[in-house]
């Protein structure tokens, strides 16, 4: 895997890297405007993780020293309320509003996942932010998180200049 | 209690977490969309600094979704600085507040300790190293495992993907490790 990493998808984020069958087509005749759903459901995303205080420190650290259950009830539950909704959807087929199949894309393991979760994991308990919630902390008006964010650019432009090199 | 006292108040986990559940269903039936956000540094990478890098070279364009979403989330943050705002200070486990006190944290008005998080302390070597290694560690990091919290922990797990377990696993690992072993010490630099 190591020599061919150059042409190996790892992130499986990126819808339209994924399987050439995956490339939805229709979403490039979609309007601009289109887009600004996913800014009204950030909103909603963002008010949650701030008055839920998933995005605070503290709370951030309170949950790496098993101190409170609440952090793991937060993720827990979001969990089995994603994966009863994929559930449903794949027995029940069902469509997207305008009537596509809604497709998910398997993942597959390399040793990335373990090495970069932990270099991760370190980061996330340094901030006490992961990326959704770094753009929370900002706009709720923690100005030096901008600091963070670029940082957190840094970081993935320097992954990406040296990918071919780490081990996957 | 009027319903905005309510939502005023810190939500609890068993109504914060189905809703952030929910967004996986949201994104998928409105959009097509798999839940995800730390892929948006990427796009931006792809869009600002591409520099010839083969990572960088695709149609960011075509997730430009996920840089709205992001933005959202940054507008959420506002909107609740503005209108949903409380006084209150967070409320955490007493022997976190302990142990913090022995680092000189006692501010628990912000999202984040304005003891350790200011333009100051950048200069810092505590300041220094949880902002810029902290956030370069961040981005690095769900890189290279491929996700973050949202598109691992949520929506792969929801999606009962092997891979995304075993990254949920890691980011859990290297937070205990750094929480209790590695950041005391960079606390007290």
């Amino acid at each position: 895997m190591q020599n061919n990493i150059k042409d190996t998808n790892t992130d499986f984020e990126v819808k339209s890297l994924d399987a050439a069958m995956c490339v939805n087509e229709e979403e490039v005749k979609l309007p601009m405007w289109y887009n600004l759903q996913y800014l009204v459901f950030g909103v909603l995303f963002g008010i949650v993780l701030i008055k839920s205080e998933v995005v605070s420190w503290f709370r951030i650290q309170e949950m790496f020293r098993l101190q409170s259950f609440h952090m793991f009830g937060v993720i827990g539950s979001a969990v089995v309320v994603g994966a009863i909704s994929v559930f449903l959807i794949k027995k029940f087929n069902i469509k997207t509003i305008r009537g596509e199949k809604i497709i998910f894309s398997d993942k597959t393991f390399n040793k990335g996942q373990i090495y970069g979760g932990l270099l991760f994991g370190f980061g996330w308990a340094m901030t006490g932010a992961c990326p959704g919630p770094l753009f929370a902390q900002l706009g709720y008006g923690a100005a030096t998180i901008s600091i963070t964010i670029l940082m957190a650019i840094v970081g993935t432009w320097v992954y990406g200049k040296f990918r071919e090199k780490l081990p996957h | 209690m009027t319903i905005i006292e309510m939502i005023k108040q810190p939500w609890p986990w068993y109504v914060a977490g189905p809703i952030i559940g929910l967004m996986v269903p949201l994104l998928l039936i409105f959009g097509n969309k798999s839940f995800g956000i730390s892929s948006s540094l990427r796009h931006v990478c792809a869009a600002c600094m591409p520099a010839k890098i083969p990572f960088f070279q695709y149609d960011w364009k075509k997730e430009i979704w996920n840089l709205f979403f992001v933005f959202g989330i940054f507008i959420g943050g506002i909107l609740t600085a503005m209108y949903l705002k409380t006084d209150a200070a967070v409320v955490v486990n007493q022997e976190l507040v302990n142990e913090l006190s022995g680092y000189g944290i006692n501010d628990y008005s912000s999202l984040v300790p304005l003891d350790l998080f200011n333009w100051a302390s950048l200069s810092t070597p505590r300041g220094f190293v949880l902002m810029v290694i902290g956030g370069f560690l961040v981005g690095f990091g769900t890189r290279y495992a491929g996700g973050c919290t949202s598109g691992h922990a949520i929506m792969g797990l929801s999606n009962l993907q092997l891979p995304s377990l075993i990254a949920t696993i890691s980011f859990m690992a290297g937070g205990f490790i750094m929480a209790n072993l590695i950041l005391p010490h960079i606390l007290s630099l």
